[in-house]
Formats: structure tokens, sequence, C-alpha cells
């Protein structure tokens, strides 16, 4: 393990290589996994999980870009991962495009609506950032819900399959979504890391540790922040319309605060500030909902006394508590574990204080 | 004339529900830097505190409102005071922290309180005169409005005067203006956090018995729904400022009646709108000083 950190940078990258190698090849093994998956990987079921597994991975990098790159904590990312769903939904719906003029139509929307927002909202800083996209995020709530004749209202928006090409389609083409969530992981990763490494994120990244000292040399932290803004916000709408082919339909939930919750929920269990940390960190949440609520269910939680069968059904109890401790005793979350265990270090330090300066 | 006196004053009795929840939200983030999402947790946990002991007890009589109102406020006080010392003090002066911890906090409690009271909207029984209407100027309005507008009064009253008289008060007042000299000075000013946190807590307490008697009944997303208007209204009133949050508390919640009456049902956007407008005019809100 103590070699761990001292691998390059290029190792990393064939590390990953592989592992989407072997993600890739997945829907033609037969590997059961008791206990984490519901079936062998060729089976549909199992299929949906994983590609559900992989689109919260991408979801919580482009949320990495925004808060562990940028250190803007946003309440309201949910709602562009919402306006990519929906967007696509509708204009699949309401015209005659297929489904790529449909995706770019949806683009357009989806990036001047974040440009605008994020001109205004990045007007404050710190906490009242975090509360204006909470604002606008539940502006968008609002008007999901109250448009049933567009949105589906609290029912929700089923996709509209006229327009979408057939391999999409149907219980026996899940591996091609699985494949298609795969491939976005790949896109959002390479745009995250690209973005990290150029002169823009590196200026965001300054911005984040010292604002005023980035305007003291000079650079404009307005736009470097709006483009991170932007950037996230196109990632997590890719996302959202993944989503949507993949579940044939969305819900208002997608549009909820508590959505932008659990995506901040993975990022941090992840670990703050690590690319690898937020992809594992979403295909562990996602497991992890899907057992638990399996477990909420079990006779085994049935039998027990009241007092510990209530917070134990609830998997959304387990999830925060679990939270609640990482935030307390496990600073820089699962990949701050990793390192440490791998350099023998006690703690991160540097970690630790990009944190508290990140607001 | 009637229709416009009857928006108002309902008007005033939801902002006086905001009142109550931005005014604990407003002094804890004046003190110590936090938001506070578990706040709404802390309503709930009241408005379901009052409903209990008003079904062990005559529901419709007054002196069981008067003690369901004053165990709200009881529990949401220890509850806050609970939360700050065992979970806000050991990330002291790690803002994006304590925030991430009262986020956990509130994901984990709704679904608690979904767990133990279910998640459909249970109704609650009140007295009789609240259910009905008194006529003023025409305009028949219901009588619990009164109460909310005239308990948030006396929060309001009661904070500043705690603010101006007592020796905590003052630690807090120079706390919000400068913290790091009142330590320096020698003063102890963690004390203070947490009668900040048990004040915002008793405030939200006390909101969630009235919020429950507003709506006719309680819910485990209760106190969601609250604090986000809260939010609204401690960023438009300003950060830390609680004239501020009284002020904006009023306007937010008079604006969202007249839009949802007269421009069909546009109420919760106008106010998103009124928030774009606030911070492109003035990002520091109505009163708040720093940005």
């Amino acid at each position: 393990m103590k070699s761990l950190s001292k691998l390059s940078q290029r190792t990393w990258w064939i590390v990953g290589g592989v592992l989407v190698v072997i993600a890739a090849l997945l829907p033609l093994l037969n590997i059961s996994i008791p206990g984490v998956l519901p079936g062998a990987t060729y089976t549909p079921g199992t299929l949906q999980l994983l590609a559900l597994a992989l689109l919260f991975a991408s979801l919580a990098l482009s949320y990495h870009l925004l808060f562990g790159t940028a250190g803007m904590l946003s309440f309201g990312h949910a709602l562009y991962f919402a306006l990519g769903a929906y967007g696509l939904g509708i204009v699949l719906h309401e015209t005659e495009l297929t489904l790529l003029p449909a995706l770019g139509l949806t683009l357009a929307i989806v990036i001047t609506a974040a440009y605008l927002l994020g001109s205004l909202s990045l007007r404050v800083t710190g906490i009242s950032f975090a509360m204006v996209t909470l604002a606008f995020a539940q502006a968008g709530n609002v008007l999901v819900r109250r448009n049933p004749g567009i949105t589906g209202g609290e029912e929700g928006l089923r996709l509209d399959t006229e327009h979408i090409p057939d391999f999409f389609i149907g219980v026996v083409n899940t591996r091609n979504l699985y494949w298609l969530a795969l491939a976005l992981l790949v896109v959002v990763f390479v745009v995250v890391a690209w973005f990290e490494n150029s002169r823009a994120g590196h200026a965001v990244t300054a911005t984040r540790e010292n604002e005023l000292r980035v305007r003291v040399l000079g650079l404009r932290p307005f736009g470097v922040k709006l483009m991170a803004f932007v950037i996230a916000s196109v990632l997590a709408s890719l996302v959202g319309m993944v989503h949507l082919l993949l579940q044939s339909g969305t819900t208002p939930r997608a549009t909820s605060a508590d959505f932008t919750l659990t995506i901040l929920v993975i990022v941090v269990l992840g670990g703050v500030g690590s690319r690898w940390g937020a992809i594992v960190g979403g295909i562990i949440y996602t497991l992890l909902d899907q057992r638990l609520t399996a477990l909420a269910s079990s006779d085994a939680i049935d039998g027990l006394p009241a007092i510990l069968r209530i917070p134990l059904s609830e998997p959304l109890f387990i999830l925060g508590t679990l939270f609640i401790l990482v935030v307390l005793f496990l600073p820089g979350g699962i990949a701050g574990a990793v390192q440490r265990l791998s350099t023998g270090t006690s703690l991160a330090p540097q970690k630790r204080q990009r944190l508290e300066e990140a607001e | 004339m009637s229709t416009i006196i009857l928006l108002l004053i309902t008007g005033l009795g939801l902002g006086a529900l905001y009142f109550l929840v931005a005014s604990g939200l407003s002094l804890i983030y004046g003190l110590m830097g936090v938001l506070n999402f578990a706040h709404g947790s802390f309503l709930t946990l009241g408005a379901f505190a009052g409903w209990e002991l008003a079904r062990r007890m005559d529901g419709s009589s007054w002196g069981t409102l008067i003690a369901s109102l004053v165990l709200g406020m009881a529990v949401g006080a220890f509850v806050a005071a609970a939360t700050e010392f065992l979970l806000i003090r050991r990330l002291y002066n790690r803002h994006i922290e304590q925030v991430l911890v009262t986020v956990g906090l509130a994901l984990a409690s709704v679904a608690l309180f979904e767990g133990i009271w279910g998640t459909d909207a249970i109704y609650v029984t009140a007295p009789e005169w609240l259910s009905q209407t008194t006529e003023i100027l025409g305009a028949r309005v219901p009588n619990d409005r009164f109460l909310m507008i005239g308990a948030a009064v006396l929060v309001l009253l009661g904070i500043v005067a705690f603010l101006r008289y007592t020796r905590f008060g003052l630690i807090i007042r120079a706390g919000v203006e400068n913290r790091s000299m009142v330590t320096a000075l020698g003063i102890d000013v963690r004390k203070a956090f947490t009668v900040v946190f048990a004040i915002g807590g008793a405030a939200a307490g006390l909101g969630g018995v009235l919020a429950s008697h507003y709506f006719g009944y309680v819910s485990p997303q209760l106190g969601g729904s609250l604090l986000i208007f809260a939010f609204i209204v401690t960023v438009i009133g300003g950060l830390g400022s609680l004239a501020g949050a009284a002020i904006a508390s009023v306007v937010v919640a008079v604006l969202q009646q007249f839009a949802n009456y007269f421009w069909g049902g546009t109420g919760d956007l106008m106010v998103v709108l009124l928030l774009a407008v606030v911070l492109l005019v003035r990002p520091t809100g109505i009163l708040g000083k720093k940005a």
C-alpha cells in the first residue's frame, strides 16, 4: 500500500482505463456478488442498477467540479439535472425532433439557463450563494409541480419513445443504456479532469483558496467561476437526460432540494476534492441505498422491537447518520481514508484546511 | 377592499411564521456563521410534540393550546441546544462542515419522523375560537392569524429585550459584531452559542405548533417547506440581522399572498423573483452589512 500515493498520474489513467474496459465487459459476463448485486451481471435488473450507479457517479463528479474544485457550495444542482431530464422529455413529447436534435435543443436551453442563473447567483458568495441556488431550485420544483399539463405534475413525466432509436428501448436493451451511462461517465471524467488542469481550472482553484489574492493578481474570479458553474450544470443536465432514458421517465423528486442534498452527501462520503472519491461515493451510495431499501422491508427488521425497527426501516435515516459520522470522524471521506492508509499519516491536514477556506 | 384586508392579515400571519423560523436562523448565522439546515426539524419536532400533548388532553381547550405551545418551545429549545452541544461544537470554526452536519441531521430526522408518525398529514384540533372569523372593515379574517401575529410580536420583543438588557444578550451582540475581539477579552463565547441555538430552537418549536394550527395539520415535511422560505427571508433581510428578518418576513409573506390571489397562484415564483431583484440591487440584503 505504501507505493499507492507514489504512482504517477499516467499510471492512474491506465488503471482507470482498465477499470472502464472491465466495466464495459460486465454485461457480457456472468458474475454474481450476493448481497451487493440483485443478480448476475448480465441480467437487465442488475445492469439497470449498475447504470444508475454510474449515473450517480457522473452526477457526483459534476458536483465535485462545483464544490470540490471551485469551492461553491450549491444547493441547487438538482435543478440542472432536472432541466436535462424534463427538458429532453418535454422536447421529445412536444416536437417531432429525433433524439440527437432534441438533445441539442435541450443543451442550448440548459446553457442559457445556467448562464443566466449562474451570473445572478454568483453575485453573492459562500452561504448566501448556497441559499440563492436553493431558492432557484425551489422555483423549478414549484414550476414542475404546478404545470401538470406539460411536466406531468406529481405523477412525473413518462418518456415518449416514438422518436427514440430502438436500441435504447425495452428491457432487453438495458445493456445499451448501461454502456451509454459508462460512456457518459468517461466523458464527464475527462471534461472535469481537463477543466481542472486548464488555466481556468487553476484560476478557479486559486479563487477557492483565496479570492482576494486572485483579484490582487489582476484576475477576475467571476468569469472562471461562472465557467465552472455552467460546465458543471451542463454535465449534470447530460446525466439527467441519460437518467430519463434509463428510467423511461422522471419524477418531481429530481427537482427537490433533497435530491441536491443527496448529491452533496455522495460527494462528501466519497471525499471532497477527489475525482475518484466522487465516483466511488456515487457507486457505493446507489448500491447502499438499494440494499438498505431491501433491508428495510426484510423479515429480519420486521421482527425487531419498535425502537430498533423504526430507525432501521428508514434508509435515509441510516444514510443521514452515516453522513454525520463521516463529517465528524472521517474528514476527506472514503478517498481521504484511503490516502491516509496508504501514506501512513493519521490525518490529511492540508485537505482539512482546504475545506475550511472553501467557504 | 375587504379582500385586500384579508390578504394583508393572512400575509402577516404567514409572515409571523416565517419570522419565527428566520429569527433563529439569522441569529445563529450572525453569531456563528452556521447555516442551520436542521432548523426545520426543530420546528417539525415542536409541532409533533404539541400535537402529541393535545391528543392526550382536551384538544379544544385553551389550556391545552397554551400547554402545547410551551411544550413545543421547550422541545425545540432542548433539541437545538443538544444539537449545538453534541454536533456543531465539535466542528468549531469549520463552517462548511457545520452546514454539512446540519444537512445530515435534517435528512436523518425527517426520515425518523416519517418512521414514527408516518408520511401522511395528521389533522390537529384547536379551540373553537381559532376556526371562527372576526370582521375587520368588512373582511372576515380567521382568528388564528391573530394568534400567529401576536406570538411573533411577543417573540420579537422578547429577543430584542433579551439582546438589549441581559449579559448574554450583550455578549451575543458583541459576538455578532466581532467574535474574535470578544474571545480576546476573555469571554467564553461558546456558552452564548448554546444559548443562541436554544433561543432559535424555542422560536422554531413555537412556530411549529403555530404552523400546525395555521395549516390545520402536522407532517414530517412541515419544517422543510417553511425552512426554504425562511432561508429566502434571511437573505432578503440581510444575514444576521433580526430587524431585517422581521421586515423581510412580512414583505415576502404579503407579496406571496397577493401574488397567489391576483396573479393566479404565482406566489412562490414572485418570492424567488423578489430575491433575484434584491440580489441584483443590493446583494447584502435589506439590512445586511457584510457580503
